[in-house]
């Protein structure tokens, strides 16, 4: 698949956005006593607000006919991108009570403030789900027809929200909590076991074939011809292809700076390192969400000449 | 009524009739144009709404080339119509034809990305998906004539290799030809239910190799070899 850095970036920077949010509200609302500071719950809150906002934005930027965008509310009941559209919009006023009951009143705001950071964390981990299963319901991607898809989409989105909620929390309140710190240690080796499962799955050869694709099941086929003498549509969208050595030396460095750096940076437990540690890992999740979809094989791409997916 | 076409893969010669009449009669049909970037330059874009891919099938000396035309299946579980966000793709109840309501879509490649079949392309121009209507604004004309009330690829086909009927009635052409010739539906392991079905190509006798065993014709033989070089 052709990867879209407008995606990619709506991938990384929302996911970082709601995995911030979501833990968050619960450091928050659980009395997490390094989370009880009015200033580390607006600034995280606010950096939460403007990835979401930078993210959506972008998404926007791989539509062919934005003027239309609007209408993507309309299919709640059938399709993923709608349903993530909504929950999307609907995160926005319920986390905005929250964060202005923070502002008036300091981290002890409560009642109908607790009630929105609740329903914005709940809606933050749905959108982060609808966004995955966009990708997990193709049945014509097998990379990303698994329930690992998901997996993969919440456990880093979580990662690298715990990654950012360490750093502003060490950098505003002086003292880095040993709680998030140690969430974000624990976040980071998920986030990686479910990444080299995910590595190893789409390793194996399966599903369809150019003779099922085809219907020439008994005998092997070759394409002869593709019909056109310049890549259409169909060759630019799904036939993207990175050479093997070019995709090995990317996943290496994706291991390396989405979770081996962060990782060791971590393990220092200095509060400056650790704001490192949270730009290079969203810098590694973007090379991580590139080859998600550099290394997805559509079907279609059966018809050009591929032997399988 | 279910409304497709059979595809005949032991008759079509691949001359790329059918894309060329799918394209003259729908850039001016209800979808609007079917436009082009850098037509005459390097690199031409356009959309497409059939398009035509040849195969060498089996090894020699069963080897034989097939030519396969593909264009929209109208698929009973057509998943491109679920994934669109905004109900810009749908299907008619009436006869299955599935279509995109140009002016509600957005352009953002959910549904070619659902499709197998690649039968769905984005307009480079206008930004909104392009899909096989079945010649929606054709077959139902009360203007033309009977006979002609039919995809415009299927009246163009020079050697008939493309039928459209319904395969919900029994007793069409369609559901004889498909029962009669084993006919086939692409990547059923899916589960798509895709309307349109291929005639696979039938089995013709293998030549034999000619020895020539004679004095004469090895003698010709040596000959041709000699004067040829």
């Amino acid at each position: 698949m052709h990867p879209a850095f407008s995606v990619l970036f709506f991938t990384v920077l929302s996911g970082a956005g709601y995995g911030l949010m979501i833990l968050l509200v619960i450091g928050h609302l659980t009395g997490l006593s390094q989370l009880q500071d009015g200033g580390v719950l607006l600034t995280a809150g606010i950096l939460s607000f403007i990835l979401i906002a930078i993210g959506l934005l972008c998404s926007m930027g791989h539509l062919a006919n934005p003027k239309n965008a609007w209408r993507a509310f309309n299919r709640f009941k059938t399709s993923w991108l709608s349903r993530e559209g909504v929950f999307a919009i609907a995160f926005f006023p319920f986390a905005l009570i929250y964060l202005g009951g923070i502002w008036s009143n300091g981290a002890d705001a409560g009642g109908i403030f607790t009630l929105a950071g609740i329903i914005a964390a709940v809606l933050a981990i749905v959108t982060l789900f609808c966004t995955s299963m966009i990708y997990a319901s193709l049945k014509t991607i097998r990379q990303w027809n698994t329930s690992l898809t998901p997996v993969n989409y919440i456990s880093l989105g979580l990662m690298s929200g715990s990654l950012l909620l360490a750093a502003i929390q060490g950098s505003v309140s002086g003292g880095l909590s040993t709680v998030l710190y140690q969430l974000a240690l624990a976040l980071v080796v998920l986030g990686a076991i479910a990444k080299i499962i995910y590595l190893f799955w789409i390793g194996k050869p399966a599903g369809s074939t150019i003779n099922t694709a085809t219907g020439f099941t008994q005998a092997s086929v070759r394409l002869l011809d593709q019909g056109h003498t310049s890549n259409g549509f169909l060759n630019n969208e799904f036939g993207y292809t990175v050479e093997a050595n070019k995709l090995v030396m990317l996943r290496l460095l994706m291991l390396a700076m989405a979770f081996i750096v962060p990782f060791l940076l971590l393990l220092t437990a200095n509060s400056n390192l650790i704001v490192f540690a949270a730009i290079i890992a969203i810098a590694g999740l973007l090379v991580e969400r590139w080859l998600f979809f550099a290394e997805a094989r559509h079907v279609v791409r059966l018809f050009h000449g591929d032997q399988q997916t | 009524m279910k409304l497709g076409l059979v595809i005949d893969l032991d008759t079509c010669v691949g001359c790329h009739g059918c894309a060329t009449a799918c394209k003259q009669w729908n850039t001016s049909g209800t979808i609007g144009p079917l436009a082009d970037k850098d037509p005459y330059g390097r690199e031409p874009v356009g959309s497409w709404l059939n398009r035509i891919r040849s195969y060498e099938v089996d090894d020699t000396p069963n080897s034989k080339t097939v030519h396969m035309p593909m264009s929209c299946m109208h698929c009973e579980d057509a998943d491109c119509v679920t994934v669109c966000p905004t109900g810009a793709s749908y299907k008619r109840l009436e006869d299955g034809i599935v279509l995109v309501d140009q002016d509600k879509c957005m352009g953002c490649n959910l549904c070619s990305w659902a499709c197998p079949y690649g039968a769905r392309e984005l307009d480079p121009e206008q930004g909104t998906m392009k899909k096989c209507t079945l010649c929606v604004d054709r077959i139902y004309d009360e203007k033309l004539p009977e006979a002609e009330r039919q995809p415009a690829c299927v009246l163009t086909c020079p050697t008939k290799s493309r039928v459209f009927g319904d395969f919900d009635d029994p007793d069409s052409e369609v559901s004889k030809l498909v029962r009669g010739r084993a006919g086939k539906q692409l990547m059923p392991e899916l589960g798509y239910n895709p309307v349109n079905t291929y005639l696979p190509p039938r089995n013709k006798p293998v030549q034999d190799q000619i020895d020539p065993a004679s004095l004469k014709d090895t003698v010709k033989g040596w000959v041709n070899k000699i004067i040829a070089r």
